[in-house]
């Protein structure tokens, strides 16, 4: 299959990384040619220099024989203006445009036709959303949802006295008293799909697979107190702050948005009436004192400078504020940040990357297709969610019987409604879906592709 | 300064007047009130001739018209018009002194109905008509009329925008439509049809057709000139009904109608100000209603007299059908607090304007809140838009010259040795634009005792009150007859 990815930024460069490695055939466009140099050192790819959005361009990165267009430059209008560019050029094309100016999102997901897009992404939406959604089950790092919101891989960190430190996974039950499954473990920067005697360890980030409706239960008995957050201190006043103020306070949550910028804070006041906005520099330790940050519920970091939001997180977890979250840009794979207490880790980046990756990975293959793809353990695994259809194998046979590739889990099978955390008598049949979880350095196409 | 521009527009403004007078001169004629008709066809004469000289000397400016020239065209062309509209006052010598003449001609263009007259019955019905209809024409302002009906040529320079600013109340004035004659038409249009509307209503209550016209032209420019001495209180409790209801949708903004006939009933029902002009009326009838307990005989007409009362102080109409000064000081303290605030922006009413009162109360708000936590940032939002610091700052400039030349005006009408209260609430009637005030100038009394120079003042306060301050004010500052400075 072939993939225009107009724009070399860092969504761009990071799909690039991606979708190369998969085996696709990659041309990038980008006006820049020095970051085209150095991405076309890297990676197998064609790189065309030139405006994306002109004909002439688009003609010389071929796309009339292309299968797939990305544009994700840094501007809307151009992104816009390529996909439509691209479709008139060749009718078959399929369209994915990043589009992160709030007041164009509505209309153009109401005019989708009429711009040629098959997909929309807004980064900093998404990423609002995954925010919203941690801070409504404190205690959790990360959660990914599958099979439309029943079930879930939550991320976890097992502190010291924890209440599942130094338990093997098979004692687990007694514990939390509900099913789930360790499906990754990250010790030490490296991810590792456990057995059944693992014995988890005081720093270990556990990824546990369970139903939704669970997780409560599951907190709870873990000792881990969820009380719905209050009020939340924003620092950072962008895009993402607007749509995770706008999302916190019609449910009522309080909220603090702390910004550097004048313009800014009367721009976010203005269209946040009930948000407490602070024209103040989040770095200082006073200010955030004064705003109450000791007593406050969560902490949000959102600046656009990965270093100024990892100093305040650390400042937050010095102040003992029971959620953190950190968004990070370029940094979010550092292995030297996982010492540190940073609370979740949110990168907008990397959650639009996600979503394409899926998007393509459908295209590729219609029957027997990932539903949801999901990178876990920092990138290291993915968790796949499939459908079981007439050209699976192994239909019915229990799970233990089946050679199932080294690093491979399967880690919820759903029958229709019915939902179960899988033993090795367990099997699946025709129209089941199921989760699997997967090393990164191997990809899955389809559910027969983890049998040896 | 644009000095042929300006004459145009006085010279058409005067065209306008002298159009106007001619249905008085015609009642004089069939009424055959000899005085009056000489009166009329003098001063018709008089201003056809000063209208015509204007329009003659004036002729094509290529210069351009600045926000200058529009505020100071607007306050001279209200004065030149009160001081030929007493004209037919003075002539027919029915009120013989010329500075009363002025003083009844100006309460009746700045909508106040403030009289120095006792006895009015005894005027002649033309007269009596040209006194009511003033109040029709200032109501509306007789700039936005004649950008109404001018040629759209001339109005659709950008220019008119200035005029239409300087001559509308309110803080915030912006057109309707993109088109200023079209604006100016729709304001009218909605004008005419409500006024046909209180006509009818009027007429349906038994009132013979001469009482209702000039009833409902007091009531739309929210005026207040009755043609009975005992202004509304002989009609019958439906009649004053009729005029309460009135009085109260003449002091909305004209743009909540608007919005009506475009069918944005949400927006007008979430509009802010009209949310605060209607709470605060049905807030004072409350208040007072309570007060008056055992005052009159039934609640009925405790209520009637209560809502009416409160109806005409608010909208700045100045009608009553009863002497509240004779209520009790709780009663009293709320009638004077409705004097200040008045009527809605936009609307025909006078006042500090509910709009202002929105704007200063939600910015000192903000600045109270300021002060506990210097680092937040806080917009002032009215029906959900911000409001822009400019527009703060003004209003509060607004209210300190609205405070300084209440004091002025206070201390020199001080000198006629009245009580406090007579001179104060003389000063706060007139600069409200309302009518009557209470003890010497209650709604059953005059201001015909006043010295000359109280009456000078009150003039000035009148016009001030009607064209928001600062058109006045700018006549009288050094800086606005010299050359503008680069």
């Amino acid at each position: 299959m072939k993939i225009i990815i107009a724009g070399d930024g860092k969504v761009g460069t990071m799909l690039t990384k991606q979708l190369s490695a998969e085996g696709y055939d990659l041309t990038l466009i980008d006006d820049n040619p020095k970051v085209l140099e150095s991405t076309e050192e890297r990676y197998d790819i064609m790189a065309v220099q030139g405006n994306c959005a002109s004909m002439e361009t688009l003609e010389r990165a071929g796309v009339k024989e292309t299968d797939l267009l990305i544009a994700v430059t840094n501007a809307d209008e151009i992104n816009l203006l390529c996909c439509m560019t691209a479709h008139g050029m060749n009718p078959d094309i399929h369209t994915i445009a990043r589009i992160r100016n709030p007041e164009y999102t509505d209309q153009i997901f109401k005019m989708r036709s009429l711009f040629a897009l098959s997909m929309m992404i807004n980064p900093e939406r998404q990423a609002a959303v995954e925010i919203e959604r941690l801070l409504k089950y404190p205690g959790f790092l990360k959660r990914d949802t599958f099979a439309k919101g029943r079930v879930e891989i939550v991320e976890l960190r097992v502190d010291a006295g924890h209440k599942l430190c130094d338990i093997a996974l098979n004692d687990l039950y007694s514990i939390v008293k509900c099913k789930i499954l360790v499906c990754s473990v990250i010790r030490g920067g490296k991810a590792i799909t456990p057995g059944g005697d693992f014995v988890l360890r005081e720093g270990d980030r556990i990824f546990v697979t369970a139903p939704t409706n669970v997780l409560t239960t599951l907190l709870r008995n873990l000792g881990i107190i969820t009380h719905k957050a209050k009020r939340v201190i924003l620092c950072g006043g962008g895009r993402v702050s607007y749509y995770l103020a706008q999302m916190l306070l019609r449910s009522g949550i309080g909220v603090q948005i702390v910004e550097q910028n004048y313009e800014k804070c009367v721009q976010l006041a203005n269209m946040l009436p009930k948000a407490t906005v602070i024209h103040g520099d989040a770095t200082k330790e006073f200010l955030l004192d004064n705003e109450g940050i000791s007593d406050c519920d969560a902490l949000v970091t959102l600046t656009g400078v990965d270093e100024m939001n990892i100093i305040i997180s650390l400042y937050g977890s010095s102040c003992k504020v029971p959620q953190i979250i950190t968004k990070l840009g370029r940094l979010e794979n550092n292995t030297i940040l996982d010492a540190l207490p940073l609370g979740s880790i949110i990168s907008p980046k990397e959650l639009s990357c996600n979503n394409i990756v899926q998007y393509v990975r459908a295209m590729q293959n219609q029957t027997g297709a990932a539903l949801t793809v999901y990178m876990i353990a920092d990138g290291q695994a993915e968790a796949v969610e499939f459908m079981v259809d007439q050209s699976t194998l192994h239909c019915g046979e229990p799970l233990k019987k089946l050679k199932i590739k080294k690093n491979v889990l399967v880690v919820c099978i759903m029958h229709g409604a019915q939902l179960e955390i899988p033993n090795g008598d367990s099997s699946f049949v025709r129209g089941d879906t199921v989760i699997v979880v997967t090393g990164a350095d191997r990809v899955l196409y389809k559910l027969n592709d983890i049998f040896e | 300064m644009n000095y042929k521009m300006m004459g145009r527009f006085i010279g058409r403004i005067l065209l306008v007047e002298a159009v106007f007078m001619i249905p008085s001169l015609v009642i004089s004629l069939v009424k055959q009130e000899n005085m009056a008709c000489t009166g009329f066809a003098a001063s018709i004469g008089i201003t056809l001739a000063l209208s015509l000289l204007l329009l003659v000397l004036c002729k094509g400016s290529k210069r351009s018209f600045k926000a200058r020239d529009g505020l100071v065209c607007v306050g001279a062309s209200w004065i030149v018009m009160s001081l030929l509209g007493c004209l037919p006052f003075y002539i027919s010598r029915e009120i013989p002194s010329y500075l009363d003449a002025l003083f009844e001609t100006v309460s009746g263009f700045t909508t106040t109905g403030s009289s120095i007259l006792s006895e009015i019955e005894g005027l002649s019905m033309s007269i009596l008509y040209w006194r009511s209809f003033t109040h029709w024409l200032g109501g509306m302002g007789v700039l936005v009329f004649v950008l109404a009906v001018g040629a759209s040529g001339e109005s659709s320079k950008g220019f008119t925008m200035h005029l239409l600013r300087a001559e509308s109340p309110g803080p915030q004035v912006g057109k309707l439509v993109p088109k200023m004659k079209k604006t100016a038409e729709i304001l009218y249009l909605i004008y005419v049809l409500l006024t046909i509307v209180n006509i009818a209503f009027l007429l349906f209550g038994g009132m013979p057709l001469f009482e209702a016209v000039c009833t409902a032209f007091g009531t739309a420019g929210t005026g207040g000139f009755g043609i009975k001495n005992d202004s509304i209180a002989g009609y019958s409790p439906y009649i004053q009904n009729v005029c309460t209801v009135f009085m109260l949708l003449f002091g909305v903004n004209f743009s909540c109608y608007y919005m009506l006939l475009l069918r944005q009933f949400y927006s007008v029902f979430k509009d802010e100000e009209l949310r605060l002009y209607l709470g605060v009326v049905f807030g004072s009838i409350v208040l007072i209603t309570l007060n008056l307990r055992g005052f009159y005989g039934t609640f009925e007409e405790t209520v009637r007299h209560a809502s009416f009362q409160v109806a005409s102080i608010v909208t700045t109409t100045g009608y009553a059908t009863t002497d509240f000064d004779l209520w009790p000081t709780f009663s009293k303290a709320i009638i004077l607090g409705l004097m200040v605030i008045g009527a809605s922006a936009g609307s025909t009413g006078g006042g500090f304007k509910c709009a202002r009162v929105l704007i200063i109360v939600k910015g000192l708000r903000r600045n109270l809140r300021r002060a506990i936590s210097p680092q937040k940032v806080q917009v002032v939002r009215i029906n959900d838009n911000m409001v822009d610091e400019k527009v703060l700052e003004n209003t509060n400039a607004y209210l300190s010259a609205y405070v300084i030349i209440l004091f002025l005006s206070f201390i020199v009408v001080s000198l006629d040795r009245f009580s406090v209260m007579t001179s104060l609430t003389a000063v706060l009637s007139c600069f409200n634009n309302i009518g009557p005030g209470l003890e010497a100038v209650g709604p059953t009394c005059n201001f015909g005792d006043f010295s000359w120079l109280s009456k000078l003042v009150l003039i000035g306060d009148m016009l001030a009150g009607r064209l928001e301050i600062f058109p006045i004010l700018i006549l009288f500052s050094r800086t606005t007859w010299g050359r503008l400075k680069g």
